[in-house]
C-alpha cells in the first residue's frame, strides 16, 4: 500500500520536473526569437548610425546616391520599391481575387484541386527562378511587343502617357512590377481562397436563393464578411513584394535615378543591397546600405503589423457570426 | 558499453587525424572573376604537379580586397590595383598576374563586330549621354559607308562594384577631361547618361547588350568572344583603329614599365604604341608581407611562381596575356622576396 504511494507520489513528483522543465524550454524557444529580432534592430541602427549622423533625416528623402564623393539618400531606392509594389499589387489583386472566386465558387469540384495545388506550387518557384525568366524570356517579349502596344495606347494619354513613354528596353520599374506581381499573385490568391471558405454556405445560399447573380453574391455577401482578411492577405503579398531581392535586380534595370516612366529603369532598396554589399568596405557608404536596410525594415515591418492586426480582428467578427 | 563508445571515438578521431594529415595543403584566394577562368585551369595544373590544392572564390574585386584585409585568405585578386600607400599601410605587397581587356559591345541591327569605328571622345561622350542616337554626326564622321540607324542609344553598364568598371572609368577619365571632371572613376560610379540600364556581373552587361536594340556596354573580352558580341574598332593613344585581342592587348601592355610605379600598382589604359588596345588591364594580387600563416604563404608564392613562369600556354589558350619575362623576374626579385614566408 505504503509503496503504491510512494510510487505515485515519485511519477508526479517526475513529472512535475518534466514540466517545469518543458515550459523552460519553450519559453526559452520563444525568447530566443525575440531576442533575433531585437538583435537584427539594434545591430541595423548602430550599423546605420554613421550614415543617419551625417545625413540627417533628410537621408530618407534625398535622391542622391554617389558612391565616389560619399553622398548618399535612399530616396531613389525607396522610390523605387514602393512604385514595384505598387505595380505588383494593382495587377495581383484583381487577378487574385479572381482566381480565389473561381476557385471556392465556380469551378468544378474535379479541377478544384489541381488548380489549388499548381497556384501552391507557383509559391514554392525560388525568386531567383523568376529573375531569369523575367531577364531572358519574359523582357524581350514585353520589350518587344508589349512596350510599344502600351505607348502607342495608353501612353497618348493626356496625364498619365507620361508613365508609359521612352524606349522599350523590357526590362525596367513596369517590368520588375509584373514579375513581382506574378510572384505575390499565389500568396494572395490563397489567403483569399481560404477566407472565401469560411463564409457561411446559409448567408450565400439566402443571397442565391433572392435571385442574386454569382457577381452580386460575391460583390455585396462574400467581399464584406471577409473585407479584413482580403486586405490582410494583400498585405502579405505586399511584404513579399518590398522585401524581394534576386527577381527585381534581375530586371529592374539597376538605375540611380528616378524617372516618371515606367519603362525607365530604377532600383529598389533590396536591389540596391543585393548589388553593393560585397563590394562595400566600412565606412560612410557601408553604413548608408545599412540605413537603407533599416528603411526596408521599417516600411515591412510597419505593413506586416497592419495585416496581423486586420487577420486578429477578422477571427474577432468570425467568432460573433456563426 | 561505454568502452565501446570510447573506442569507436578514438578511431574516428585517429581516422580523422590521419586524414588530415595525409590531405594536401589548400591555399585560399578570393577576389576579380576576370582572373577566374585561367586561375582555375593554372590550379588544376598546379595540383596536378604538387598535389596542393588552390581554392579560389570569384567574388569581385573590392570582395577580394575585403578578405585579403580581413586576412581570411592567403592572397587577394583585385583589377583595380591597391594604390602604393595603402598597400604601405597595411604591410602588403602587390603584383600583375595577368593582362586582359576591356571592350565596348554594340548591338546596332546590320552593324558586324569590329565595324564601327569609334574614338576615344565620342565614346565618352556616348557614356557621358551628350551624344544620345546613333547617327549623331560625330559618329558618321568616324564611320563613313556604314550603314547606322537613327535610332537613341541605351547605354548599358555594370550595376556591381568591379574591376572592369574601373579599368574601363580610368580609361575614359584619361581621354576626357569633361569626363574626368563630371564622373570621375572607380569599381562604381554614377553613371550620367540617363538611357543607362545597369546589369550584374559581366554576364548581366552582355545579357542585356544582347538583348537590347540600340545598346552600347562594356564587358571583358572573354565575356565578348564567348557570346559572339559586336565589339567596336577603337581608336588609340596613337590615332588608331585596333581591335581587340590577345595581340593589341599585349601590344598595350608592352609599353608599361610595372617596374616605374610603387607596388606596380598602375592600370595600363591608353598606351602607347601603334597596335596597343587602349582599354587593357591587368589583375592584380595582393598579399601581406608579415602573414600570419607563413607556410601557406610560400605555397602561395610558389603557386604564383609555377603560374607565371609555366602557366603561360594556359593563359594564351584562354586569350590572356601573360606576364612578359622581364616583368616575371622582376615580381619574383623585388615582391615575392618581401614576403616573409618559409
Amino acid at each position: 500500500m505504503t509503496t503504491s504511494i510512494k510510487n505515485i507520489e515519485r511519477t508526479s513528483r517526475k513529472q512535475h520536473y518534466q514540466d517545469v522543465i518543458f515550459g523552460l524550454i519553450s519559453q526559452l524557444s520563444a525568447l530566443i526569437v525575440l531576442f533575433v529580432l531585437l538583435g537584427i534592430i539594434v545591430s541595423l541602427v548602430i550599423n546605420a548610425w554613421p550614415a543617419l549622423k551625417e545625413f540627417g533625416p533628410s537621408f530618407f528623402l534625398n535622391a542622391q546616391w554617389d558612391i565616389n564623393r560619399e553622398k548618399f539618400g535612399g530616396l531613389i531606392s525607396i522610390y523605387g520599391t514602393i512604385v514595384s509594389s505598387l505595380i505588383a499589387l494593382i495587377i495581383a489583386t484583381p487577378l487574385s481575387f479572381g482566381i480565389a472566386l473561381f476557385l471556392t465558387e465556380i469551378c468544378p469540384a474535379f479541377l478544384k484541386r489541381p488548380l489549388g495545388v499548381a497556384i501552391e506550387l507557383l509559391a514554392a518557384i525560388p525568386s531567383i527562378i523568376y529573375g531569369m525568366f523575367g531577364l531572358f524570356i519574359f523582357a524581350p517579349v514585353f520589350g518587344d511587343y508589349i512596350q510599344p502596344a502600351l505607348a502607342a495606347s495608353l501612353g497618348k494619354l493626356p496625364y498619365i502617357g507620361i508613365l508609359f513613354s521612352g524606349a522599350p528596353n523590357g526590362i525596367g520599374m513596369l517590368c520588375a512590377g509584373i514579375i513581382l506581381a506574378m510572384m505575390i499573385l499565389p500568396f494572395i490568391a490563397s489567403v483569399m481562397r481560404d477566407v472565401f471558405e469560411i463564409v457561411p454556405a446559409v448567408l450565400k445560399e439566402s443571397a442565391y436563393g433572392l435571385g442574386c447573380t454569382k457577381w452580386e453574391v460575391a460583390r455585396h455577401i462574400i467581399l464584406p464578411y471577409t473585407k479584413a482578411g482580403v486586405v490582410g492577405g494583400i498585405m502579405l503579398g505586399l511584404g513579399r513584394a518590398l522585401g524581394e531581392t534576386m527577381a527585381v535586380t534581375f530586371v529592374i534595370g539597376n538605375a540611380a535615378r528616378i524617372m516618371p516612366s515606367l519603362f525607365a529603369p530604377g532600383s529598389s532598396i533590396a536591389s540596391t543591397l543585393a548589388n553593393q554589399f560585397g563590394e562595400a568596405s566600412p565606412g560612410l557608404h557601408f553604413s548608408a546600405l545599412f540605413a537603407l536596410g533599416l528603411a526596408l525594415f521599417i516600411i515591412t515591418f510597419v505593413i506586416l503589423s497592419l495585416a496581423k492586426l486586420m487577420l486578429i480582428q477578422l477571427e474577432k467578427k468570425q467568432g460573433k457570426k456563426s | 558499453m561505454k568502452f565501446t563508445l570510447n573506442k569507436t571515438l578514438s578511431v574516428l578521431l585517429l581516422s580523422a587525424t590521419v586524414s588530415f594529415n595525409a590531405s594536401a595543403a589548400e591555399i585560399t584566394g578570393a577576389g576579380s572573376s576576370f582572373i577566374y577562368p585561367v586561375l582555375s585551369k593554372w590550379a588544376e595544373a598546379y595540383k596536378a604537379k604538387t598535389g596542393n590544392n588552390v581554392n579560389y572564390q570569384s567574388i569581385g574585386s573590392g570582395g577580394g580586397i575585403k578578405q585579403i584585409n580581413a586576412k581570411t585568405v592567403e592572397f587577394g585578386a583585385t583589377d583595380d590595383p591597391v594604390k602604393a600607400d595603402i598597400l604601405k599601410a597595411k604591410g602588403q605587397v602587390q603584383f600583375p598576374a595577368i593582362i586582359g581587356g576591356v571592350v565596348p559591345v554594340v548591338n546596332i541591327e546590320g552593324v558586324k563586330a569590329g565595324e564601327i569605328k569609334l574614338s576615344a571622345d565620342v565614346l565618352a561622350k556616348i557614356f557621358q549621354g551628350v551624344i544620345i542616337s546613333w547617327n549623331d554626326k560625330r559618329i558618321l564622321a568616324l564611320n563613313p559607308g556604314v550603314k547606322i540607324p537613327a535610332n537613341t542609344i541605351t547605354v548599358v553598364t555594370r550595376s556591381d562594384g568591379s574591376g572592369t568598371t574601373a579599368i574601363f572609368t580610368n580609361y575614359l577619365s584619361k581621354v576626357s577631361a569633361a569626363w574626368q571632371e563630371e564622373v570621375g572613376s572607380g569599381k562604381t560610379v554614377v553613371w550620367p547618361a540617363t538611357s543607362t540600364v545597369s546589369g550584374k556581373g559581366n554576364e548581366g552587361v552582355s545579357a542585356n547588350v544582347n538583348r537590347i536594340k540600340n545598346s552600347i556596354g562594356y564587358v571583358e573580352y572573354a565575356y565578348a568572344k564567348k557570346n559572339n558580341m559586336t565589339y567596336v574598332s577603337l581608336q588609340n593613344a596613337d590615332g588608331k583603329f585596333v581591335l581587340p585581342d590577345d595581340k593589341t592587348f599585349a601590344a598595350a601592355a608592352s609599353g608599361t614599365d610595372w617596374t616605374k610605379f610603387p607596388g606596380m600598382a598602375t592600370f595600363i589604359t591608353n598606351a602607347s604604341g601603334e597596335n596597343a588596345w587602349p582599354i587593357t588591364g591587368a589583375t592584380f594580387v595582393v598579399m601581406y608581407k608579415n602573414p600570419s600563416d607563413k607556410v601557406k604563404a610560400k605555397q602561395a608564392l610558389d603557386f604564383f611562381n609555377f603560374a607565371l613562369k609555366e602557366g603561360k600556354d594556359m593563359a594564351l589558350n584562354l586569350d590572356y596575356v601573360p606576364m612578359p619575362d622581364a616583368t616575371v623576374s622582376y615580381i619574383e626579385k623585388t615582391v615575392f622576396s618581401e614576403v616573409n614566408a618559409k
